[in-house]
């Protein structure tokens, strides 16, 4: 069973009359083609005013559609092979962040990816793609090696947030994460974060620190849950609707603000609709950005990658202007 | 004999308030107006903890420490600014850099506006130089009263500013962090404000620099995530709550029961998670010291 939205039935039951109308037009030997054109035509353009007008609560829903690709979907369309490296080397092979070495247009690449499950057991297996600290110490350990032997990294973004138990505590969650963080800024390989899915919080961050951020348009990323937002804001996880236009979390609001470079088109509708026309855009646009930055000097790298960061955020300096030069004379 | 004892419970009824184990399930705790209410006007203020009543005046000469049970009561960062550094040795940096509304978020200019008014800071972080026993140093240190000591643009800008300068003028770090995390009313850009800090953090690291991150109750979320793990040396206060997800949070999400002591200070050491646990009356002089063990000329093969 697909999974359905509320937005996107009336495009469903006029996909269910064209169906009915073709079955009928053979059942009866009658020649109906020209009313199917006509409602083809309409649910094109009901399409094109449904999925090219979505609000940012629908976004959300998109990003965490049950169907929507995750990284093991995209691999075999991305890259020519994939060998998994596991593990953290200190407590366990978490399995909500999947990584290893891979082949990219005959470059070998670091892949580091968060996984969500497609079903309720590999959910439970990939705890719902939330990982622990041995998830982001794996990540860390990868993207280390990739240091060391000068391949550019690609991180995969697609998270509710990092584990939020009392066993990421003990094993300190916050620490895992900032470390992270300031090995990813002090990389001198090409670093490329693409978000895929949800990009939830700090969980998302821990991989999402690069020279070049691509979104897929139906993803969203955010400081915090539209819902967990809605229950601060309004003490109501129902209006995580009006928190989730509040957060400007869609790919849309990240370009203006600075943090996403490229918007990766997506087949109307969602990924999960066309995962190899999904896929190819982003191979395309994945292949500019690597080439661009393949051919930067490693401190060049590192430095332009440092600005990026120090310019993000948004205040105001109140500079004290010296009696005289202000207004005019 | 305990007969008697429990037939007149009259006997009883004059003690004062009970012992209240602190535990991270109990919300109270979290809540950052607890001392503020009890305090800003009476003489005197009971300790949470022990039921201790206190003079106001002898808990502030004691760092607002319990004077029976140690309890720490929270402290301002203008406080332990006082507390600290040396008599007219702190520069403040950076007093004009002021938050903007880039979401247009709701609400956010008048939480704002009333952060400014209660904490009397411009934003949620003290910047600046400063000297500990003589030892010159860059120091910062958040305020609970400015929304939670949540990082946003700002918090952002001025740790990043402070870390730079501390590289150009060869000085140590030592970062209070006292946050609820990053600050939601900023979106992304607060988020990413962990990834500024910490990257600074890894500059200053390649210059071979000193950071000491003194955690303080609470320090959670985004800022736990970021600089305040960071450090070189890693300083909790005495049953501070340190973590990275918030125990209702936990509760609410995992509906996990986190077990009594959780996320202290004591539980993060027991845990591996910080070197020491310092109380506040001796914090100056371990930082003082551990400043001089990495004071130039105090390294092997510097005076040969």
């Amino acid at each position: 069973m697909v999974q359905l939205f509320d937005f996107e039935k009336p495009i469903e039951e006029l996909i269910r009359k064209i169906t009915e109308l073709q079955k009928f037009s053979a059942d009866k030997k009658i020649d109906l083609s020209q009313e199917i054109a006509i409602l083809e035509k309409r649910t094109a353009l009901l399409k094109m005013e449904i999925y090219g007008s979505l609000e940012p609560w629908q976004k959300v829903q998109i990003a965490r559609h049950q169907e929507r690709p995750n990284f093991y979907d995209y691999i075999p369309l991305l890259f020519e092979d994939f060998i998994e490296l596991k593990g953290d080397r200190h407590f366990a092979d978490d399995r909500s962040i999947v990584g290893g070495i891979a082949l990219f247009n005959e470059t070998p690449v670091t892949v580091v990816a968060h996984v969500k499950g497609k079903d309720t057991k590999e959910n439970i297996s990939r705890n719902f793609g939330m990982p622990h600290p041995e998830g982001y110490r794996k990540a860390l350990r990868l993207m280390d090696q990739a240091e060391k032997f000068g391949r550019p990294i690609m991180t995969f973004i697609d998270t509710p947030g990092a584990a939020c138990d009392l066993a990421a505590e003990e094993r300190g969650q916050g620490e895992a994460i900032a470390r992270c963080l300031m090995a990813m800024s002090g990389y001198h390989v090409p670093v490329l974060n693409i978000i895929i899915g949800e990009g939830g919080s700090g969980g998302a961050l821990a991989l999402g620190v690069g020279n070049v951020v691509l979104m897929f348009e139906n993803s969203f990323y955010s400081v915090i849950a539209p819902e967990s937002c809605a229950s601060i804001l309004w003490k109501d996880t129902t209006k995580a609707k009006e928190a989730a236009t509040a957060l400007k979390l869609t790919a849309q609001d990240l370009q203006r603000l600075g943090i996403v470079d490229e918007i990766v088109r997506e087949p109307l509708g969602g990924a999960h609709k066309n995962l190899r026309q999904a896929a190819d855009e982003l191979s395309q646009v994945i292949a500019k950005y690597l080439a661009c930055l393949c051919q930067e000097t490693r401190e060049v790298l590192r430095e332009k990658r440092y600005q990026k960061l120090r310019a993000i955020g948004v205040y105001q300096q109140i500079i004290e202007k010296s009696l005289g030069i202000s207004g005019d004379l | 004999m305990f007969k008697d004892i429990f037939r007149k419970p009259k006997y009883v009824t004059i003690q004062s308030a009970p012992v209240q184990k602190r535990s991270p399930t109990d919300e109270s705790t979290l809540d950052p107006m607890i001392s503020k209410k009890a305090l800003p006007n009476g003489l005197w203020v009971k300790c949470p903890k022990c039921g201790e009543v206190l003079f106001n005046k002898v808990l502030e000469k004691n760092a607002r420490v319990c004077t029976k049970c140690e309890h720490h009561f929270r402290i301002s960062a203008r406080g332990r600014l006082a507390l600290l550094v040396d008599e007219n040795s702190f520069q403040e940096w950076d007093t004009e850099i002021l938050s903007l509304d880039p979401l247009v978020f709701p609400s956010y200019e008048g939480k704002l506006m009333e952060a400014k008014e209660k904490s009397g800071l411009s934003e949620a972080v003290l910047t600046g130089y400063a000297h500990i026993c003589g030892i010159p140093c860059v120091i910062a240190f958040n305020e609970a009263d400015f929304m939670m000591g949540s990082m946003g643009s700002v918090v952002g800008e001025k740790i990043a500013r402070a870390i730079e300068r501390a590289i150009d003028q060869s000085l140590p770090v030592v970062i209070f962090s006292n946050s609820g995390g990053a600050r939601m009313q900023e979106g992304i850009l607060s988020l990413y404000q962990m990834a500024k800090t910490s990257a600074a953090l890894g500059r200053l690291a390649e210059n071979n620099l000193l950071f000491i991150s003194v955690l303080t109750d609470p320090t959670f979320g985004g800022v736990t995530a970021s600089y305040a793990s960071l450090g070189d040396i890693l300083i909790a206060e005495p049953n501070a709550l340190i973590g990275f997800t918030g125990p209702r949070v936990i509760k609410q999400t995992m509906k996990q029961e986190l077990p009594v002591g959780a996320q202290t200070a004591e539980f993060n050491q027991m845990h591996g998670l910080i070197d020491l646990i310092v109380g506040r009356v001796e914090m100056r002089s371990v930082l003082a010291r551990l400043l001089r063990y990495h004071q130039e000329g105090a390294q092997y093969g510097a005076t040969i």
